[in-house]
């Protein structure tokens, strides 16, 4: 809390100062409204504390409410008429998952306007104040959870299961990831990002809650089980050996195709305009 | 000696029979004695062959362990990430071959890059025989058995894909499934004969495998050996130069030196595809997994020589699909398949008649043109060439939006456009192009080569020092003859000139030669000689075009 303040402090004359001022002013209202006003659901992450759901609420109205609502019900905050540029979705009900997910992933808070929120390797917050966040949202309305240590352990899974899980991904997931996981384009410059540096939580987070433009495969669709499988696959680079030798981007026929013209083809031609000039 | 005339008489004996009978002297001697040119752009019909001989070898090596059945079995090979899974035999056998044999997942790659290999080399020797104008009489049969022979190619291509079952070749044998439904009316008959019954079944993986490993190869190099017997009897073309006419062939004698090169050549070729195949994977069916018809991975295109359709298909707007009285037409998938595919091999077919149309010439030619010497040619080569390449990059369009994060359908928005502009413009600023080398050339003839040297005139002018040419540097330059529009009087066979042919062909040969540069004349260069230091007046070219631009007609020859 105090890192994000001071770092409110220094950029006093930023723009945003005047929505993040009134949002602060705000802070105080909201929390006496979640001190007095009943429980709406059980917090879900089993170890939250009604502290960490206050800390997780003033953290929220300083950083994502002027695009979430003042009580994550979605929409932006107006102030002085102007609406916030990205108003974001209801929070309501998206759970614990999704916010570990987003904010964890750097997505949330959105920085830029885009086809869709990119991933961005500075995450701005701990994972204590994103706990915190995710237990306020939690606390909201029941939601899926961030899952636990166990159903992320991948240790146990077997062959036929890893096999399993793959094919799962190749049904499932593969159509926007592609085969490997690479990643792929989707319409008006979306994208399913490549999963390569995916965290083993973040990709059973992403299959619950279903960011953006990703279905959301709860357990019925993918059993849990099933869920660590695909992680397994994922996350275990050596037991998806590529024995080939290099893989040239693992993005199909395309980057082969091109690799044989200009390697290739490219080589050959060489060859012939070397030995065409050794006779001549 | 005397056994050496003995075997002579033997020798010409049979040869004499040879002759008589089948007029083959020409090929015997030929073939023994055969002279051929050396260019490097000549070794590309060399890198086709050579691909394709090793495509037999590995080939032959796959055969041994591949299964072609669709009958279903357990996966219980050392690949972790499949174990347990239902395959069928075609994709375990295939998963063997890469795993379990000694050597095999290298010949399954040499095998994959040596097809990549031998299509894109077919193209680029048919690039060759286009732009210099290989294809005109007496071998246009051969570019059309050529032509036939790049088709085959691709369907060749197509069933390997499609033969070890995996998600890509499953994927792929859908849309050809497609295609083969979209045509009108017979289409689902064609596909219900292909398939034996509702698509996949269980027969099509035999089936490919026949056509795959026997029908097409045997027809192929049936075509590939008439291809090179032709090759043989019209003698191989030659580029222009000094001491090279219509009526010789300047080069080496196939034994013992071209032989031994071509020898060596094959086993550069050999050793490139080999390199590329042991270090850089191609086809990782295991990463694929076993066809199933649910399951299709981003970035489902099929080998790049098919690419070119699948981006036609992707340009294609949906409206096209047209619903009436219970019947679907498919437009959005038969133009862009079929009825492109049609266009494009009859216009390949059909482009030495028409180029001869244009040009009323009915004389053979064993001399090369330099590409800039027909400009026309060359600017519908690049067209062709601007057009395949774009309808190749939509083909690529999803990887292209993702790895530059580009909108997918702004892509597709700007090649829709493109695709109808920008080969037009090619063909526009090629013929310019080649115009503009071809005045270059004129004005080198005439003047001498630039030199960089500057020198100070007594009266104070500046001009820069031109180095004559030697008179068998000109002759390159000045060798060809220029094609002027038919005039009516020019048409070799008569006829009646208002006929809907006659007004066709004039038409044609004034699209084709219109725009021209006239050839350097001997005149000319004896102007330009006695006006005493080659080069240095900048004048005489100015003077001399108009009036020697007549003596040039009087000396073209016109068909
Ligand atoms: C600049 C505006 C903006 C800010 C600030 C912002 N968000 Fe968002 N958020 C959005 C938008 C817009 C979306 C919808 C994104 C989409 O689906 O493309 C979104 C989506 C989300 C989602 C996913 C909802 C779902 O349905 O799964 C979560 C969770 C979320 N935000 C949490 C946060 C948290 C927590 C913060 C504060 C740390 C935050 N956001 C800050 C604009 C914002
Ligand atoms: C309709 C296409 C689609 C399908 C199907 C899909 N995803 Fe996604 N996925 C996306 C998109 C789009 C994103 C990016 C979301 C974002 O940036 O917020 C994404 C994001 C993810 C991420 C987060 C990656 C990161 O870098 O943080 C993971 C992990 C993921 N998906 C896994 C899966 C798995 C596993 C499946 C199959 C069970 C799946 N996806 C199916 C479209 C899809
Ligand atoms: C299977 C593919 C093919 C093989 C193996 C092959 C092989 C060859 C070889 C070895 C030569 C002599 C060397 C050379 O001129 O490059 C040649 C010449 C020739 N090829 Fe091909 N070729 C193939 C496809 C084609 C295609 C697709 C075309 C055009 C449509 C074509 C048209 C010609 C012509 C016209 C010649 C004579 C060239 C000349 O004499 O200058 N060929 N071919």
């Amino acid at each position: 809390m105090t890192r994000t303040l001071t770092a409110l402090s220094a950029r006093r004359r930023h723009p945003l100062a005047v929505v993040v001022l009134i949002a602060l002013a705000l802070l105080l209202v909201g929390g006496l409204y979640a001190a007095l006003a009943p429980r709406a659901a059980e917090a879900s992450t089993a170890t939250a504390s009604a502290d960490d759901v206050e800390t997780g609420k003033k953290l929220f109205l300083a950083n994502c409410a002027t695009c979430h609502g003042l009580n994550a019900q979605g929409g932006g905050v107006t102030v002085n008429g102007d609406t916030a540029q990205n108003p974001g979705p209801s929070l309501i009900g998206v759970g614990a998952a999704a916010v570990d997910f987003q904010v964890g992933s750097g997505r949330m808070p959105l920085a830029q306007s885009g086809p869709q929120a990119p991933k961005v390797n500075k995450i701005r917050f701990s994972q204590e104040q994103i706990d915190q966040m995710a237990a306020y949202i939690a606390s909201l309305a029941p939601g899926p959870a961030i899952p636990t240590e166990e159903q992320l352990d991948v240790s146990t899974v077997n062959d036929e299961q890893l096999a399993r899980g793959a094919a799962i991904f190749r049904t499932n997931c593969a159509m926007c990831h592609n085969f490997a996981g690479k990643g792929g384009a989707l319409t008006e410059g979306k994208y399913a990002p490549s999963l390569d540096e995916a965290s083993a939580k973040h990709i059973y987070e992403a299959m619950l809650t279903g960011p953006q433009s990703m279905p959301v495969f709860n357990d019925t669709t993918i059993s849990s089980e099933d869920k660590t499988a695909i992680i397994a696959w994922l996350t275990q680079d050596e037991k998806r050996p590529d024995p080939g030798g290099l893989t040239l981007g693992s993005v199909g026929p395309v980057s082969e195709g091109l690799f044989a013209w200009i390697a290739g083809i490219g080589l050959l031609i060489g060859c012939s305009v070397w030995l065409g000039m050794k006779s001549s | 000696m005397s056994s050496q005339t003995t075997v002579d008489k033997v020798a010409a004996g049979i040869g004499n029979y040879a002759d008589d009978t089948a007029g083959a002297s020409k090929i015997v001697n030929g073939f023994a004695r055969k002279i051929f040119p050396d260019h490097w752009s000549f070794m590309l019909g060399e890198i086709t062959l050579y691909s394709f001989v090793i495509l037999l070898l590995t080939g032959t090596f796959l055969t041994f362990f591949y299964e072609p059945s669709a009958a279903e079995t357990t996966y219980t090979g050392i690949y972790a990430p499949l174990a347990g899974q239902t395959v069928s035999e075609a994709y375990a056998s295939s998963l063997r071959l890469s795993f379990d044999i000694r050597g095999g997942l290298l010949m399954r790659q040499v095998h994959h890059w040596a097809a990549l290999v031998f299509v894109a080399a077919t193209i680029v020797h048919m690039a060759r025989v286009f732009f210099t104008g290989a294809f005109r009489k007496p071998r246009e049969l051969n570019w059309v058995i050529g032509g036939v022979l790049a088709l085959l190619a691709v369907f060749e291509g197509f069933t390997g894909y499609s033969l070890p079952d995996d998600l890509l070749s499953g994927t792929g044998i859908r849309i050809a499934d497609a295609i083969i439904l979209a045509v009108p009316v017979v289409g689902s008959y064609i596909s219900f004969f292909l398939f034996g019954g509702e698509f996949p079944g269980q027969d099509f993986i035999p089936r490919f495998f026949t056509i795959h490993i026997l029908l097409l190869p045997a027809v192929m190099l049936a075509l590939i050996v008439v291809h090179l017997f032709f090759v043989v009897i019209h003698k191989h073309t030659q580029y222009p130069g000094p001491g090279r006419t219509e009526d010789n062939v300047v080069g080496f004698p196939l034994f013992p030196v071209y032989a031994a090169k071509a020898g060596g050549f094959f086993f550069i070729v050999f050793g490139v595809i080999a390199l590329i195949a042991a270090l850089f994977s191609i086809n990782p069916i295991w990463a694929y997994g076993a066809y199933d018809p649910s399951p299709v991975t981003a970035g489902s295109q099929p080998d790049w020589y098919m690419g070119w359709l699948d981006g036609a298909v992707r340009l294609m707007p949906g409206w096209t699909e047209i619903s009436a009285f219970g019947y679907t037409l498919s437009l959005n998938i038969f133009i862009p398949t079929t009825v492109i595919i049609l266009f494009v091999m009859g216009a390949l077919v059909a482009y030495p008649y028409l180029e001869q149309i244009a040009t009323g010439d009915k004389r053979e030619h064993h001399l090369l043109d330099r590409p800039r010497n027909a400009p026309t040619r060359t600017g519908l080569g690049v067209m062709a060439v601007t057009f395949y390449v774009l309808l190749w990059i939509s083909g690529g369009n999803d990887i292209i939006a993702h790895i530059m994060q580009l909108s997918i359908n702004d892509i597709t928005r700007f090649l829709r456009v493109a695709l109808f502009v920008l080969p037009a413009i090619a063909f526009v600023v090629t013929k310019r192009i080649c115009l503009g080398l071809q005045r270059k050339d004129r004005e080198k003839a005439l003047h001498g080569r630039e030199t960089g040297r500057i020198v100070r005139l007594p009266h104070g002018e500046f001009i820069e020092v031109h180095a004559p040419l030697s008179d068998l540097e000109r002759w390159t330059l000045v060798q060809h003859e220029v094609q002027r529009p038919m005039e009516i009087e020019d048409r070799v066979d008569a006829g009646n000139p208002d006929t809907l042919y006659g007004r066709f062909q004039r038409r044609l040969s004034k699209f084709y030669f219109e725009d021209r540069v006239e050839p350097v004349t001997p005149a000319e260069v004896e102007a330009a000689h006695s006006h005493g230091e080659l080069g240095s007046d900048e004048e005489h070219l100015a003077v001399g075009d108009k009036e020697n631009a007549a003596i040039g007609t009087s000396q073209t020859l016109h068909g």
